[in-house]
């Protein structure tokens, strides 16, 4: 991990209201995993005061992709940064997806912009396993597809493919996932993952999951982001350098 | 003039300079070195320590505020047997001036925990965390009593000949009162300031932003607010002062001296560019050469008023 000033190259709204940052940045991209992420100063003025946590969405020989919508101050800030200007970067950061295994086939499930880490999880993977994504949102505005395969969407108002949650949707595609050797990695809103989570232990099905918490620092300093554990007793993890990928049995959600 | 004396003294401790890193805000060394030499630095100040390990407050635990931010951690640390265990040994390494917090619940338990830590040789000075907001049980109750501070000086001293560092609470009327009594029982410095009682509400859900209701405010923000608890204590009491409050850059660290530290800290800014300690010294020491300043200890209590 180190902090390095590199060059904007590109904003790109994919979606309503989601913004995709395109950077050009050889040293990070030699190194960064899927499911690692970067914390950005995005001003050097006192407000917003701390960086801003991103996952890595996707890289491209010498670039670095990230998605975000804007949420406040600081993502606002970001999305109209002027093009050839420059971030500082702060990062690789946490420990990614391990996508090594002995499984066929991916399955990544993702609410909202929970989609973000899994363009750079399908690279990685494209050739090597099957991958299957189902992708889920509020409604068809808020379900993320960029550069993902084989997508199956769900909308919680059904204006895009099946009505409900993706997790139910995953239930309505068992058998599928059943004749399959199958892995799971996912990323999105808590009450998903946390349905989720019995759904993976109901079937027994082996899941990585990446998750979120506010943290000030982003690398094991500030102690601001934990996670409870399930392996050791009354102890916390944190998200930042424990995670932010876990086994999904090895955290409370 | 070539070399400047960046050395300060905090009784019978000799910093190389006075740029300190605050106890929570550098962990146990190990990731802030990746970032800032800390051979180059005049002290760094482990995360607080209790007697056992402690586990903290449940998410969330950290909001950011105006140039600010609340935190309440609640005092997560490994305790003491673990720290001398498995941390000492990197922190051996350095060679920079290691100084222990330590934080309790009991006076007992301070006492303890001092006796513990006095005979490893690594650690060169303590500091006293009487004033944690986020913890209910002692914490900041001790550090808003002045007899409660009176008797964990006495105790702690009749324990250590290592250099004793009180730090205060600014949640209280009179700082200087806490850093005379302070003074009375035997502490060499006090540090001054910790963390303002905050507290943030999301305006849709009508909860707090922060699990455990109210947290201790640091960074920029509250930089006003320690700068004048540092020169009340100059003013009033003879006792070095380590000043510690939203230090951004080089300029804020000549500011404090000039209010009256001896040496400051530098908290919230190891979050959000951990290489700037570093910088921060190297930017004194030419500070200090345009000004035709010798001794950068001649700044300390400099104010005119």
């Amino acid at each position: 991990m180190f902090i390095i000033n590199s060059p904007l190259e590109e904003i790109l709204e994919i979606n309503h209201h989601i913004y995709l940052l395109k950077i050009f940045s050889p040293e990070l991209t030699s190194i960064i995993k899927p499911g690692q992420f970067l914390n950005i100063r995005v001003s050097e003025r006192v407000f917003p005061l701390l960086r801003r946590p991103f996952s890595v969405c996707d890289v491209d020989s010498d670039h670095l992709y990230l998605m975000f919508n804007i949420m406040g101050e600081g993502t606002s800030i970001l999305a109209h940064k002027p093009i050839g200007s420059t971030l500082d970067i702060l990062g690789p950061l946490g420990n990614g997806f391990n996508l090594d295994g002995n499984y066929e086939t991916a399955v990544i499930v993702a609410g909202g912009l929970g989609a973000a880490p899994f363009p750079y999880v399908t690279r990685m993977l494209n050739g090597k396993k099957n991958i299957l994504s189902f992708i889920g949102g509020r409604t068809r505005d808020d379900v993320i597809t960029y550069n993902l395969k084989n997508v199956k969407e769900a909308s919680d108002d059904g204006s895009l493919g099946f009505k409900g949650n993706v997790v139910q949707l995953l239930e309505n595609n068992l058998e599928l996932l059943k004749s399959n050797k199958i892995k799971i990695f996912s990323c999105g809103p808590t009450v998903m993952l946390r349905a989720l989570k019995e759904f993976c232990l109901k079937h027994n099905f082996e899941c990585e999951v990446s998750t979120e918490c506010a943290m000030a620092c982003g690398f094991g300093i500030c102690q601001g982001c934990p996670i409870e554990s399930t392996t050791e007793k009354d102890k916390y993890l944190l998200v930042c350098k424990d995670g932010p990928v876990f086994n999904i049995r090895d955290v409370v959600i | 003039m070539s070399t400047v004396d960046l050395s300060v003294k905090i009784g019978s401790l000799i910093l190389r300079n006075p740029v300190m890193l605050a106890s929570g805000t550098v962990g146990y060394g190990n990731e802030m070195a990746e970032f800032t030499d800390l051979n180059k630095l005049g002290g760094i100040v482990t995360k607080s320590l209790s007697l056992k390990p402690r586990k903290g407050n449940p998410p969330q635990r950290i909001v950011e505020t105006p140039a600010g931010m609340l935190n309440a951690i609640g005092l997560a640390n490994v305790g003491v047997e673990v720290f001398l265990r498995e941390k000492i040994p990197f922190l051996k390494q350095f060679d920079v001036p290691l100084i222990c917090n330590i934080a309790a619940s009991t006076i007992e338990e301070y006492v303890e925990c001092t006796k513990i830590l006095t005979v490893e040789e690594t650690i060169k000075a303590f500091e006293i965390n009487v004033s944690c907001p986020n913890v209910r049980e002692g914490g900041l109750s001790f550090g808003n009593d002045l007899k409660s501070v009176a008797t964990i000086t006495d105790k702690d001293r009749a324990v250590t000949n290592k250099p004793l560092i009180m730090k205060l609470s600014p949640n209280v009327s009179y700082i200087a009162e806490f850093a005379k009594t302070a003074k009375e029982n035997g502490a060499d410095a006090v540090s001054a300031i910790n963390t303002l009682v905050g507290a943030a509400f999301n305006i849709f859900t009508r909860k707090p932003k922060i699990q455990n209701v109210t947290g201790g405010l640091s960074g920029p923000a509250i930089k006003p607010v320690a700068i004048a608890k540092v020169l009340e204590i100059s003013r009033q009491v003879d006792i070095p002062i380590i000043g510690i409050g939203g230090i951004m850059d080089w300029r804020d660290v000549i500011e404090f001296m000039i209010a009256g530290s001896s040496a400051i800290q530098i908290g919230t800014l190891n979050f959000i560019d951990p290489s700037a300690p570093g910088k921060i010294v190297q930017q004194l020491e030419e500070h200090c050469i345009k000004n035709g300043i010798a001794k950068i200890s001649s700044l300390i209590a400099s104010y005119q008023l």
